[in-house]
């Protein structure tokens, strides 16, 4: 079941996914992650600090992401490396409904040691929220 | 005022070791909607050939970014932190952090840069565990916006 390198090549895609994300889910990733900064939970201070709304943490857009490879590899220990650049916020209305957080990814790259190099692009709302998303996996 | 890049290099006392528990991956895995069985059961993991559970790949950061703290709160350097935003983030593994880690986090200032007028700060984590073997580098970089300009 688990991906091997000699099946996969230059272009290869990831079964793209979708990660909704709620008010509440953001007050759940602060307890779990310990950022707690206001800008993630309380509407009134992120439209004083100039925010358009209560925004997602990076690092939460950042840990679903990834999860396009780690359901792909099956081992989320095969993970070599992973960086992304924060480019533009996730806004989450309260509205009852959220944002929804679009991942792709496909193999940009054959490494030495059985290595790939995965490309994810993340958008939210028809906007790319990530920039240089990019993950090396060892495979089977 | 510009950040001092004297500060470029400076490297700041290990961090007492974070011992990571397996609820706390629990909790994490939950809080990012991941039901991946190797974060949660032991027999699942130990059959990828971990030794039990493991965390998600950005779990990390929860010990790196309070590492961190040193270097956003040296009063030496004077970094409005109230200005701060992520810019970006990578991880290097050497393998996975699982349940039962003591991990000490080793933080340095790798880079100063001035952009339009924004402080760019790179920092770097560097972790072990309890047997001094490397773990996980995460390596970030925090954008302090110039004075005038609106948040992000």
């Amino acid at each position: 079941m688990a991906i091997s390198f000699d099946e996969v090549e230059v272009g290869t895609e990831l079964p793209a996914q979708s990660f909704p994300v709620t008010r509440a889910t953001l007050v759940r990733y602060a307890g779990a992650s310990g950022d707690f900064n206001p800008i993630h939970w309380n509407e009134k201070f992120a439209l004083e600090v100039g925010l358009p709304d209560v925004i997602a943490h990076g690092m939460f857009t950042m840990a679903e992401a990834v999860r396009v490879v780690t359901d792909w590899v099956g081992d989320p220990g095969a993970v070599v490396e992973y960086g992304v650049r924060f480019t533009r916020p996730v806004p989450v209305p309260n509205d009852g409904v959220g944002a929804v957080i679009e991942v792709t990814g496909k193999v940009a790259a054959l490494l030495e040691d059985r290595k790939v190099r995965v490309d994810l692009v993340a958008t939210s709302g028809g906007q790319k929220v990530l920039g240089m998303s990019r993950a090396v996996v060892r495979l089977a | 005022m510009p950040l001092d890049p004297s500060f470029i290099g400076r490297t700041y006392p290990p961090t007492e070791p974070y011992e990571v528990g397996r609820e706390k991956i629990r909790e994490f895995a939950v809080a990012v909607g991941d039901a991946n069985p190797a974060y949660t059961d032991r027999e699942a993991a130990k059959a990828l050939g971990h030794p039990d559970v493991i965390a998600p790949p950005t779990f990390p950061f929860v010990i790196t970014y309070e590492a961190a703290a040193q270097v956003v709160n040296d009063p030496e350097l004077g970094l409005d932190y109230s200005r701060v935003v992520h810019g970006d983030q990578k991880f290097s593994y050497t393998r996975p952090v699982r349940a039962g880690d003591r991990l000490a986090v080793t933080v340095a200032i790798d880079a100063i840069k001035s952009l339009a007028g924004n402080d760019v700060l790179t920092v770097r984590g560097e972790v072990h565990d309890a047997s001094g073997e490397h773990v996980v580098t995460a390596v970030m970089t925090l954008v302090a916006r110039a004075a005038d300009e609106a948040g992000e």
